[in-house]
């Protein structure tokens, strides 16, 4: 057997909404070059709807792969649709990651939270600080000290 | 097409090796310890083969022991000569902190049993100097065992000059020779080798099944008891067909290493210039002290698994030591040894080229990879943060 489905192939090898927008109304970022992988999902919302995403993936196939598709899975979704996306429902859309990969999706998730908690906070939009409580708090950037 | 580039991983058996098994794959099925004749005749073969692989090392037949792989010489090479060390109350052992996990998880089984371990630091070139293992043997050294050359930067070791400053201190000295064997010369008496371990698969002979040359006067302790097999050291009946092929590819690849030398390290060479074009990439080991086949690269801003993943749509089979193809959460200890921080460990390429590599591939593989390494920094947020300046670039 594969290591990878063959969703998780098709959307590592034909990736979806690659690529950043300019004045994005959220902008989230998880992950770290220390640990391998960084995900940056931009989001452009317009009355609540999320007309346009895309994601910038630093990291192994399942990553870019379950950036593609959790960005498919908000893109003309509301904003309160968009904060009860799951790693699973990501990770089941791809047909499975391997258990060593699921974090993968946690990644996705996250980035997507951030992107949107991002939006709150650009529009004063107030919200339940338990939201997001936790996301993205080990991801924090290991300074090296290079020679 | 199809280039195979990982021929550090395994290499694909030569047709020589595979005609020389099967003869013991049909009709020569006896036990080489049955004292009939269907027995004598295997039992004729493993004589042969024991002789030939000696001649290839320049050791004698008796020193010899069939393995069932690299990684259990390994373990039986470490394990001997730390008893018999531990014998005379010696139970210190020397070896560096880039060698393959047979040897480093031999060690810290035996530092669990009191032993203690040094692992020299290699430097950025991938290379150990014979003055640091001089200075690091105390009256207490039982073992030095350092690699011939490493599996995944290909960098090869002063192996003759390490072996005369454990000769002058009477210390017993190993190498893990299962990269080199094959590709590059070795004759144990004059570099000073007391241990050695190989894998015949690495040069075009089956998998399953390694040699391990003990010099005469050093205790073998068992790693599989059983009966007399191997002179008791190794019990098992043994793998002939398998014992047979090894030893018919080790011989094709000693015969033939100066042409191969000559024909593969241009075509190397060549890789490694191209590669090098490529903006902020670093080979890892060193220029020239390095194995035939061996290139390997640091690419920024990227990860290694997805190179691995687009090299193989475009036909290239390569391998990676990023922590995604691992399975764990740190990177290779070999690149991280050498001194890669993590963020570049992690967009790490090992490309093993063998000698049936044309020109043309060559040059296919430079194209690919540079295609594969932009089209992952145009969607790598990391690499938009090193080329704004946001973050600084290490390579």
């Amino acid at each position: 057997m594969a290591l990878y489905s063959e969703k998780v192939m098709d959307h590592f090898r034909n990736p979806r909404n690659v690529g950043i927008i300019e004045n994005a109304d959220g902008i989230g970022e998880v992950g770290n070059p220390v640990c391998g992988d960084i995900m940056k999902i931009y989001l452009k919302i317009d009355d609540d709807i999320i007309t346009d995403v895309k994601f910038e993936t630093f990291g192994c196939g399942s990553a870019i792969a379950s950036s593609s598709m959790a960005t498919e899975m908000i893109k003309g979704r509301s904003v309160s649709e968009a904060l009860e996306l799951t790693n699973k429902a990501v990770a089941e859309a791809l047909d499975g990651l391997p258990a060593h990969k699921l974090h993968c999706s946690v990644l996705a998730e996250e980035a997507i939270k951030l992107a949107l908690k991002d939006y709150y906070d650009k529009n004063g939009i107030e919200y339940d600080k338990e939201m997001f409580a936790g996301i993205g708090e080990d991801d924090e950037i290991v300074e090296h000290s290079i020679i | 097409m199809r280039i195979y580039a990982d021929n550090g991983a395994t290499t694909q058996m030569s047709q020589s090796a595979i005609n020389a098994m099967i003869p013991y794959l049909g009709e020569i099925y006896g036990n080489p310890s049955s004292l009939h004749s269907v027995g004598q005749r295997a039992n004729e073969a493993l004589t042969d083969a024991r002789e030939r692989v000696a001649k290839c090392l320049g050791a004698k037949p008796s020193e010899i022991t069939f393995t069932g792989g690299g990684s259990e010489a390994d373990n039986q090479a470490i394990i001997s000569a730390a008893y018999f060390g531990a014998r005379k109350g010696k139970k210190h052992i020397i070896s560096t902190a880039f060698e393959h996990h047979a040897v480093l998880h031999t060690l810290k089984k035996l530092e669990k049993e009191g032993f203690s371990v040094t692992l020299l630091d290699v430097h950025e070139n991938g290379i150990v100097t014979p003055e640091q293992v001089a200075e690091a043997i105390t009256d207490d050294t039982a073992l030095v065992t350092i690699m011939y050359a490493n599996n995944e930067i290909g960098s090869i070791q002063p192996i003759k000059e390490i072996g005369a400053v454990c000769r002058e201190k009477g210390v017993i000295f190993h190498t893990d020779a299962v990269q080199a064997a094959g590709h590059v010369h070795i004759d144990v008496v004059d570099q000073n080798i007391d241990m050695l371990s190989l894998a015949g698969h690495k040069f075009h002979g089956p998998k399953g099944v390694g040699a391990l040359y003990c010099k005469r006067g050093i205790p073998l302790t068992n790693i599989i008891e059983g009966g007399a097999q191997e002179r008791g050291k190794r019990g098992g009946t043994e793998n002939i067909a398998a014992i047979m092929g090894m030893a018919q590819a080790l011989e094709d690849a000693c015969a033939a290493i100066d042409e191969y030398q000559a024909r593969l390290i241009p075509l190397r060479d060549k890789l490694i210039a191209g590669l090098e074009e490529i903006p902020h990439s670093i080979l890892n080991g060193d220029r020239t002290h390095r194995l035939p086949g061996n290139v390997n690269f640091c690419f920024e801003g990227i990860e290694g698994e997805s190179m691995l993943l687009l090299l193989d749509d475009k036909g290239i089979c390569a391998s990676s030591g990023s922590a995604c193809t691992s399975g764990s959460l740190d990177p290779s200890h070999v690149l991280l040894a050498i001194g890669r921080v993590h963020d570049i460990a992690h967009g790490s390429l090992r490309l093993t080229i063998g000698d049936d590599i044309t020109e043309e591939e060559i040059d296919y593989i430079i194209k690919s990879v540079k295609e594969v390494v932009e089209y992952l920094r145009n969607m790598s947020p990391f690499w938009r943060d090193l080329e704004s300046g946001k973050r600084k670039h290490i390579i």
